[in-house]
């Protein structure tokens, strides 16, 4: 038993593991698989539009810029054409176009200077004393006389401060003439610096040789150096088109990612690098994936939790389904048992009873015959017909034995009535009085009142009242007592109780008071069958018998028969 | 009032003749039959038979059966029904088609012979008053 024990809850306990990991498998897999699916779908898309955005932020950026130079590039052109060599000559009046510009424009412009083709200032109008410099070195003025207009990059210059020039060249009867103007560096880096994106994001420009041509105030140009590799390679590809950007994403010196975006200006000659760190640019998918993460652990942990205790509770309804299982099998060995037995004491009766009834008859003969031998007066003549006697009183306890047996298997008058209970026991209870007072023992009845009527078979009912009143009469043969039938309802069964006040069933008896054959009574006094017969009847009832039992003190027999069979019931 | 006839059907012979012996030493008449079918055939040549003995339990034409064809021909004739099974319905179903008792197999003697001469009785009595409503017949055609 203990080995079956062990043997079930080994059994459970890999069912509840089993079922633990089904219900994981089976919900943590498409839970894993749909999560990192659509987030991986996201962050692709995500970062689309993250590169997508910055594409079209440089690009529309490096056309700001370029509109802006081409803008300042029209003016001075504008200028020099409209108002001529010999006007601009003239200080004030340069001044004065200066004051109109700056008027217009803001502060974009810083000076306006008239050189002529040795790279001889002749008029200067600004904040600087540069009237009369001589430009014939510097670079821009050799690049300027080359071309009809010309946008240097930034330089020191004279004055020692960064900036850059613009320098338009016109004709005169005996050669050229430039104007040029300074554009104001700090609102030129402002332009450039106002793409800030995001904590970390930054633009600058560099020329085509990878100088820069603005620092962007806000980052030390370390950052930008470390990262000169990346410039040199979008250098070196020059632009298909012009307003082409272009991306990459590379560790810099302090192993954090960037992102770059980079576009040409200026035809090519200056580069419009946007810088800003992975991290910042796809903050937002970053907080995306721990929501993410920490929904999906939270799935998980619900899952787990719940295959715990949905497992739990399927191996307890097992358990439970499979100790009634086990319950009804032993009910339904027991009603089989009962069956065969039935079956075969029928079949044994039925073979035994003709013989006896032979041998029976023969013994009369015997006897009859020995009635007419008159001279005989010997001993022998006493023996035999005291043998011929035991003979048949023999052959009569074989009769009530398989009489008995067969009324066991018998199809007694099942019919079903509305049975008077109450009179029925009445009835019972006179028929054994006589055989009570014989045994010194006292019936007492307790009955409810108003007993309901029952529908069962009037027969069946006496013979199993009649048994267990037998039985009880028996058990306190030796020393007399007292038998108590009492009735009460419970739920949608009536119950009756005999009591007896006897010796008591032992508790290893118990178990088998109701198996066929089973008898404690002395031989020849029981055939072990009254009690499940009792059984078999009440049960096909509907109802159940049961025996409670202490040594010493007595027992009692509880008849429980529903009160309400249905037309179709199991009679 | 002369010693019934009895015929005994059974199909275990060594206690059909067993009983022969004692009935006949009781004083009755005994006739034996080993099956239904021979039952009915000696009946059609013994017509004085009262009272059959007939056993519940036989092979081919039982007991029931061979009740109701004797019934049929001779509503007369007495049955007590032998019976090994201890079903009160095929008792029952017995004195539904007409048997004047049952007894369980083996019996006693002295019952045996109780239902044996309470049948005869009911039998003669029967016959008496058949006897009587004839003459009364007669007596009144021919106008006493």
């Amino acid at each position: 038993m203990a080995k079956n024990n062990q043997l079930t809850d080994h059994y459970f306990r890999s069912l509840n593991r089993n079922i633990i990991l089904i219900i994981i498998i089976v919900s943590v897999i498409p839970l894993v698989l749909v999560s990192s699916t659509i987030y991986y779908q996201f962050r692709v898309a995500y970062h689309e539009k993250v590169y997508d955005h910055l594409r079209e932020l440089v690009n529309s950026h490096a056309q700001n810029i370029d509109h802006f130079l081409q803008e300042k590039l029209s003016d001075i052109r504008f200028l020099s054409d409209s108002c001529g060599l010999n006007k601009l000559e003239d200080e004030p009046f340069l001044q004065e176009r200066l004051a109109a510009l700056q008027k217009d424009f803001g502060r974009d412009f810083v000076d306006l200077g008239v050189v002529n083709d040795d790279g001889v200032q002749i008029a200067y109008a600004g904040p600087f004393k540069l009237a009369k410099a001589d430009y014939s070195d510097a670079e821009w003025f050799r690049k300027a006389i080359q071309s009809e207009y010309f946008i240097s990059d930034v330089f020191l210059g004279l004055r020692g401060l960064p900036h850059f020039i613009i320098a338009v060249r016109n004709s005169r009867e005996n050669g050229h003439w430039n104007l040029r103007a300074t554009i104001d560096f700090v609102r030129f880096t402002t332009l450039v610096e106002n793409i800030r994106l995001g904590q970390t994001g930054f633009a600058f420009i560099l020329n085509n040789k990878g100088e820069l041509q603005t620092t962007p105030i806000t980052r030390p140009s370390i950052d930008i150096i470390a990262g000169k590799t990346i410039y040199t390679e979008f250098l070196a590809k020059p632009s298909v088109s012009p307003s082409e950007v272009r991306i990459a994403v590379k560790s810099d010196s302090s192993q954090q990612e960037n992102i770059y975006a980079a576009a040409f200006l200026k035809n090519g000659d200056w580069l419009l690098v946007y810088q800003q760190r992975t991290a910042d640019a796809f903050a937002d998918l970053g907080k995306t994936f721990i929501i993410t993460t920490v929904l999906m652990f939270a799935g998980l942990l619900g899952i787990i939790m719940m295959a715990f205790t949905l497992s739990r509770q399927i191996v307890q309804r097992v358990a439970k389904t499979d100790e009634e299982k086990q319950l009804m099998s032993k009910k339904v060995v027991e009603t089989g048992k009962l069956a065969s037995v039935g079956e075969l004491a029928a079949g044994i009766a039925h073979e035994i009873n003709n013989p006896v009834a032979i041998m029976v008859e023969e013994a009369g003969w015997m006897g009859d015959l020995m009635e007419e031998i008159t001279f005989d007066e010997s001993e022998n003549r006493v023996e035999f017909e005291r043998a011929i006697k035991q003979i048949q009183t023999q052959g009569k306890r074989c009769k009530e034995i398989t009489h008995k047996l067969l009324s066991f298997a018998r199809k007694t008058d099942a019919t079903i009535h509305d049975v008077n209970i109450k009179e029925l026991l009445e009835e019972l209870v006179a028929l054994s009085s006589q055989r009570a007072k014989y045994s010194m023992v006292e019936i007492r009845t307790d009955f409810q009142e108003n007993l309901p009527f029952l529908r069962v078979s009037t027969s069946e009912l006496q013979q199993v009242f009649f048994n267990l009143i037998n039985n009880a009469i028996d058990a306190m043969d030796q020393d007399g007592g007292t038998l108590t039938i009492s009735s009460y309802q419970k739920e949608n069964y009536l119950v009756f109780a005999v009591s007896d006040t006897g010796t008591g069933i032992p508790e290893a008896n118990l178990d088998r008071i109701f198996d066929p054959f089973f008898t404690t009574k002395p031989v020849g006094k029981g055939t072990g069958l009254g009690l499940s017969i009792c059984y078999g009847v009440i049960e096909k009832m509907g109802g159940k018998l049961e025996v409670e039992s202490t040594a010493g003190t007595g027992t009692t027999f509880l008849i429980s028969i529903p009160l309400q069979t249905d037309a179709n019931g199991q009679h | 009032m002369t010693p019934p006839t009895v015929m005994l059907v059974d199909d275990e012979a060594p206690f059909v003749e067993t009983m022969t012996k004692r009935l006949g030493k009781r004083d009755l008449n005994v006739i034996s039959a080993f099956s239904g079918q021979e039952a009915l055939e000696t009946l059609d040549k013994h017509h004085n038979v009262d009272v059959v003995i007939l056993d519940v339990k036989m092979p081919g034409m039982d007991g029931i059966e061979t009740l109701k064809k004797l019934k049929t021909a001779y509503p007369l004739t007495e049955v007590v029904m032998l019976t090994a099974h201890a079903t009160v319905e095929s008792a029952i179903e017995g004195m539904r088609f007409g048997a004047f008792d049952y007894l369980m197999k083996p019996c006693d003697m002295e019952q045996l012979m109780g239902k044996v001469n309470e049948a005869t009785r009911k039998k003669r009595d029967h016959e008496e008053k058949i006897r009587e409503a004839h003459v009364k017949e007669i007596l009144a055609k021919r106008g006493f």
